[in-house]
């Protein structure tokens, strides 16, 4: 993972590409944003999308836009962003290509949470699930964090496992729960299938503050998290807070991963997708790396979500499910092609 | 093999074969252990030999063959992979068994949670051991590079297979009935519940015939190990081992997950824990398969009974919930030691 680092000196050339490949890959969110709002049940023109962003009258076409595929399109946007980035950020620290926010036992914290405020009658709507599940999200993550820093510290293979061990242990609590009673079972399933139907800009402003604060976090945390690809002990001598560096990128892990979670259910694939897509396209510096795969996470998850409005006729096909089956192959192709170096 | 591992091996089988006779003796009609010992050497009344051969030790005998099956299996691929979460329930195996399964629950499915005949007595089975097998099948035929299964690739494509998978059975979980759902998710949760012989004895096949396959190859695994230059420098051709052992370790999880559904956790902490007792290089294969079979009749006993133990109530927990709430903190246990250790 850090071999591209030291052979490729920053010059202008491989700036001034990637700065293009990156808008390249903004074009393309634009565009499946605009067919997201464009295609469904009714197909709309480019003039009718353009009224209803423009003057809304209260149309069929615009209440379709305004009211229904422009928020869902909105959240999963931004929902993709997180998730790209929060995987990508687990695949750099804990230097392990596997490393996925269903992996490192967040989203598992999160269903766990929902589960248990379902069962107990807290919870009701979806608009009242983002906060059981942001909270389930954070003390997993600050969970998985703790335990694996007792001794020396968070090493990575100690977090990836650490990570599996809680993710096995809130899904078997889960599945107990779930197995008690039918009509937790019932809403349950709908959630844990992860999509973006039915949510509204205010599912969105809620998870806004801990996505823009996990962002930051992001944002400050890239450039720590080359040096630390060197490895722990390199980063240190070259003057790095080591312990500092990792908690600054659990805290961005969990805050997006939460809103995520939170807004649209346990959405698989998008972290490792985004990640690997992200690092097949930019290489291995994560100032470049991390913002690609924010921008190929929300244009992925707005597509599988357009994706399975169309293929499902009279029902939905919810884009959690089609980005496991579509995500898969692509994928697969990614990891062939990479001289993979685990 | 050494003298450690021999004694950890008789250990471990001698206290799975005391779990086994305990588990036969309670229950709602309790058996004094003489009895259900009498019962095996052939003799005993009538209503007593009922109880025992044919109510208690089906499940009994299940869940030793399904823990032996998962351990191995767990055992070769955390080897051939050089990756400690390399198990079946992370490389695409049981996910794709779980797949195949639940498809015959939820679209066989009366809507009533009851799937009666053909479907149930060998749908099930039998679509869990293709839908293993296919995943298992397209992981290796997708990691082969230049002749050779790749170890990096086999992890990654097969967490990427399994997401796919994964997403399939959340997606059938939706569309079911709510009652098949139900009954989906006890499968899922990994269960002895009700086992009758016809489950046991494919398990049985396999690890009699599978095990001692496996133990042929132990020289391969421990040149494996060191990677695999050091191995083909040692005379060991990489490309078909790693092929073989793929291959066992597949058909013994897809059958164990047929006989009991993906029980969670035996197949990534047992090898693991073996392991570390051991002290050795890799998982060893006895030590592993007997831990295995005492992990699962142990977490079985405490599944059927805990509850009413505990003066909860009359619940039966799936033995999955107890191996991953036993398993996970024992695991988190071990890596806190390890990084102390260092």
């Amino acid at each position: 993972m850090s071999s591209a680092v030291p052979s490729a000196p920053p010059t202008a050339r491989p700036a001034v590409r990637r700065t293009s490949q990156l808008l390249v890959l903004a074009a393309v969110l634009v565009l499946a944003f605009t067919a997201s709002l464009a295609f469904g049940s009714r197909w709309l023109g480019p003039g009718a999308l353009w009224h209803a962003l423009t003057a809304n009258n209260g149309s069929d076409p615009d209440v379709i836009v305004r009211s229904l595929r422009f928020p869902r399109t909105v959240v999963a946007a931004l929902i993709g962003l997180c998730l790209g980035i929060a995987g990508t950020l687990m695949q750099g620290h804990t230097r392990n290509a596997l490393a996925e926010p269903g992996i490192f036992g967040v989203s598992s914290g999160a269903a766990f949470a929902v589960v248990l405020g379902l069962q107990v009658g807290l919870v009701e709507s979806v608009s009242s699930t983002v906060w059981v599940a942001l909270i389930g999200a954070l003390v997993a993550t600050f969970a998985v964090q703790q335990l694996a820093s007792r001794g020396t510290g968070a090493t990575p293979v100690g977090l990836a496992l650490t990570g599996a061990a809680v993710a096995a242990l809130l899904g078997a609590f889960t599945s107990a729960i779930v197995l008690l009673d039918a009509d937790t079972l019932d809403s349950y399933r709908f959630w844990a299938v992860g999509s973006v139907a039915g949510r509204g800009l205010d599912v969105a402003g809620q998870v806004l503050p801990f996505a823009v604060v996990g962002l930051v976090l992001a944002a400050v945390n890239a450039r720590d998290l080359d040096m630390l690809a060197l490895g722990d002990d390199v980063a240190a001598g070259l003057g790095l807070s080591v312990r500092r560096a990792r908690l600054v990128g659990l805290g961005a892990i969990g805050l997006l991963t939460a809103a995520g979670v939170a807004a649209c259910g346990p959405i698989g694939f998008l972290g490792l997708l985004s990640g690997h897509v992200a690092r097949r396209m930019f290489g291995a510096r994560n100032t470049w790396l991390i913002p690609a795969a924010g921008v190929i996470g929300a244009t992925a998850l707005v597509l599988a979500d357009l994706v399975g409005r169309l293929v499902g006729g009279a029902g939905e096909v919810q884009a959690g499910v089609v980005l496991g089956v579509v995500g898969a192959p692509l994928f697969v192709l990614v990891v062939r092609r990479r001289a993979v170096a685990l | 093999m050494r003298s450690r591992t021999v004694v950890l091996s008789i250990l471990f089988a001698a206290l799975a074969i005391v779990i086994a006779l305990v588990s036969l003796s309670v229950g709602t009609t309790k058996l004094p252990l003489a009895d259900v010992i009498e019962v095996l050497l052939g003799g005993g009344r009538r209503g007593t030999r009922l109880v025992v051969l044919e109510l208690r030790l089906p499940r009994v005998a299940t869940g030793l063959l399904v823990g032996i099956a998962f351990a191995v299996s767990g055992a070769l691929l955390q080897t051939l992979s050089r990756n400690p979460l390399a198990s079946p329930d992370i490389v695409g195996v049981n996910s794709g068994a779980s797949a195949g399964a639940v498809a015959v629950i939820v679209l066989a499915g009366s809507g009533g949670g009851n799937i009666s005949g053909v479907a149930a007595k060998v749908g099930i089975p039998l679509a869990a051991v293709l839908g293993g097998l296919v995943a298992t099948a397209v992981v290796g035929a997708l990691s082969i590079q230049r002749g050779v299964v790749h170890a990096g690739k086999v992890v990654l494509i097969g967490v990427g297979i399994a997401a796919a998978a994964n997403s399939l059975v959340a997606w059938l979980l939706v569309i079911g009935d709510v009652n098949d759902a139900g009954r989906a998710a006890a499968w899922l949760a990994g269960s002895l519940n009700a086992r009758a012989w016809s489950d046991a004895v494919p398990v049985l096949i396999a690890v009699v015939l599978l095990l001692p396959v496996a133990m042929m190859f132990n020289r391969d695994l421990s040149a494996l190990v060191l990677g695999d230059d050091v191995a083909s420098s040692l005379g060991v051709r990489v490309a078909r081992i790693r092929l073989a052992l793929l291959v066992i370790a597949a058909v013994l999880a897809a059958l164990a997950t047929a006989g009991a559904g993906p029980i969670a956790f035996v197949a990534l902490v047992a090898p693991q824990v073996a392991q570390r007792l051991t002290r050795m290089e890799r998982p060893p294969l006895l030590t592993t398969a007997m831990l295995g079979a005492l992990f699962v009749v142990l977490a079985d006993l405490l599944a059927r009974n805990g509850l009413q133990w505990a003066q909860v109530g009359p619940y039966e927990l799936p033995v999955g919930v107890v191996t991953a709430a036993c398993g996970a903190p024992y695991l988190l246990h071990l890596i806190g030691r390890q990084q102390k250790g260092r």
